[in-house]
């Protein structure tokens, strides 16, 4: 306080710089928040008010939209060192189940009630499968992930459904389910909020972080770890089944031949690229989200500066392993700077 | 139960009023393996009981029964005079018993003061529960200051720790939550002398208070000497010695459980003769 200014001046340089490095080691949301305002800028400059408009931005926004809802309840189960390889099929079954249901003469609230507890029940049994069985999550998620698939093909006699209860209409209801182009990002966005306090401000989340950073150890600690699994499950499926059905209801029609499996790989992707390990005990909801949107942003506009859409899978495994070895290094560092 | 090993070893004497802690008969199997043969242990108000064996006499395994984590396959266990049966760790904590393990159940990419509150988390009030997090940063900072225990910060994960301060981290967290009876599987397990001191105050301290009796496991003699008042040998699931440490020394402790080993050796090649 009464140190000469020239001093504090350095003083504080040295400090801004060393903060920013400490804030890319520690907050690992930052780098893929960089790697998507720079994705932004270049197409931007490449593409111009092309990339900038609403129909653009929209069209990444519903890329980013199925990924991240995936990725963000995947981020819970990735936490814990598990992982759902079925929450991308329970995204497209979702939707399939309301319609039966409302098919079948139910009132569209109870049908979209129905469709949800069944989405719950997909995740509660892929947990008690996981934990009672001790079959490993990704066996038992790979499983379920074929069975939902089958069941929507049998169901929907392998063709496609439309129209879609509540799509393209202009009631309040219809637009916040999907039919307004928004909403299934700020459901997204919604949920993202939500999860992250639940991770990091609420009791469960010490527990799943608990369960996933050292499993003995928190069990010896009397955190039910099984039980701590199991709802990780329960609550990955109904995010994705959540989603799935203001997804189904903006597009308006649900296609049996759509594979769950394409949306899963990127939502594990996106989790990665926003800076969750598959090791357990540490994960960003938030990262995830900035993951399905960096991934967005690359798919939207690599179709709009006129660059072949299959370049888009390159540079996607790209970014992944990118990410990867970033955040790899990033905790060496941390480990060196500890031992120093 | 064995008869054959009775007339010589003392049988655990009979609490004087209720005992904080007794068990009878408790057996364990894992498989074909009888880890714990009929264990009697007496664990009065107050107490510090010393447990001392070979590896794999049951020690472990013991205390893993009385926190909850396992569960016994014969025997009964009484807190406070009443029977009781832990399904769970939980369970075993709502009676009051906290347990600090071998292993050390501190979660690495958790803070040290999330990992002191552990299971006992502070949240607000209202319909939402939220962490309290400035309120355990808190309380974390003052208690570790009290008991002496420093670490570089509360906000410290884990696995930044030294691995004495780990261990002090844990035994702290159980030493503050216990209520009637403290498990500790080899607290000193690892740990430099300085630190050593810090636990054995640590636990000296509470036990003088009174209000928790102390079961200890440890292979260091001259540390149980100075934190017990009393030592139960285990040997091949069965506790075969109960010495009090003021009328017992090192020397007699040892004699003891060497013509212990003997008998058992014997007993074996009689029984295979």
């Amino acid at each position: 306080m009464a140190s000469p200014p020239g001093q504090q001046r350095d003083s504080e340089g040295v400090s801004v710089g060393r903060r920013v490095v400490r804030a890319f080691l520690y907050q690992r949301e930052l780098t893929p928040i960089v790697i998507t305002v720079l994705l932004f800028v270049y197409f931007t400059i490449k593409a111009g008010s092309t990339f900038t408009g609403t129909l653009s931005l929209s069209s990444a926004a519903g890329y980013a939209g199925p990924i991240g809802a995936i990725a963000v309840g995947e981020v819970m189960l990735l936490v814990l060192a598990e992982i759902d390889l079925s929450a991308g099929q329970v995204f497209l079954f979702s939707p399939w189940m309301m319609y039966w249901m409302h098919n079948d003469g139910l009132p569209l609230i109870v049908a979209i009630l129905i469709a949800l507890l069944a989405c719950c029940a997909v995740g509660a049994i892929n947990g008690l499968i996981t934990v009672r069985l001790n079959v490993p999550s990704f066996v038992t998620t790979l499983a379920t992930n074929f069975i939902l698939y089958g069941i929507v093909l049998v169901y929907s006699n392998d063709a496609e459904a439309s129209p879609i209860p509540l799509s393209g209409q202009t009631s309040f209801i219809s637009q916040l389910m999907g039919s307004w182009k928004w909403a299934e990002i700020l459901w997204v966005v919604a949920i993202t909020i939500v999860l992250t306090i639940v991770l990091n401000r609420t009791r469960f989340g010490v527990r799943v972080i608990a369960t996933g950073g050292n499993l003995t150890g928190a069990a010896e600690a009397g955190v039910p770890i099984r039980r701590v699994k199991v709802w990780c499950f329960v609550l990955c499926s109904f995010v994705a089944g959540l989603v799935g059905i203001v997804d189904a209801v903006k597009y308006g029609s649900l296609d049996p031949g759509n594979f769950g499996v394409d949306y899963i790989l990127y939502a594990v992707g996106a989790c990665v690229i926003g800076g969750t390990a598959l090791t357990g005990g540490r994960g960003t909801v938030v990262g995830a989200l900035i993951g399905a949107i960096l991934i967005g942003v690359l798919e939207d506009g690599l179709t709009l500066t006129g660059v072949s859409t299959n370049q888009f899978f390159i540079w996607v495994g790209v970014v992944i392993i990118i990410a990867m070895a970033l955040n790899v290094q990033f905790d060496r560092i941390i480990a060196r700077s500890r031992s120093r | 139960m064995s008869t054959s090993a009775q007339p010589t070893q003392p049988t655990p004497p009979a609490a004087n009023g209720t005992a904080a802690l007794e068990v009878r008969g408790v057996t364990k199997s894992f498989g074909v393996l009888n880890v714990l043969r009929g264990i009697d242990l007496t664990l009065r108000q107050g107490e510090v009981l010393g447990l001392v064996g070979d590896n794999g006499a049951g020690k472990s395994t013991l205390v893993k029964i009385l926190s909850g984590f396992h569960q016994p396959d014969g025997g009964e266990i009484l807190v406070g005079g009443d029977r009781v049966s832990f399904s769970s760790v939980e369970s075993a904590r709502s009676q009051g018993i906290e347990t600090v393990y071998q292993d050390l159940a501190l979660i690495p990419q958790l803070p040290v003061y999330q990992n002191l509150f552990l299971g006992h988390e502070i949240t607000t009030l209202g319909p939402i529960r939220l962490l309290n997090k400035r309120e355990m940063r808190k309380l974390a900072r003052q208690y570790l200051d009290d008991i002496n225990v420093h670490v570089p910060s509360v906000d410290a994960d884990a696995e930044l720790l030294s691995g004495g301060q780990r261990q002090a981290i844990a035994v702290a967290r159980s030493v503050r939550a216990a209520r009637k009876i403290l498990l500790l599987d080899e607290p000193l397990a690892a740990m430099g002398a300085r630190e050593s001191r810090l636990i054995i105050d640590l636990v000296k301290d509470l036990a003088t208070s009174g209000r928790v009796s102390i079961i200890v496991i440890d292979h260091n003699y001259a540390h149980l000497f100075e934190l017990c008042d009393r030592l139960n040998v285990m040997q091949g699931g069965r506790i075969t010695i109960n010495q009090q440490v003021n009328e017992t020394s090192l020397e007699e402790l040892t004699e003891l459980m060497v013509s212990s080993y003997r008998r058992q050796i014997e007993e074996v090649q009689n029984a295979g003769a």
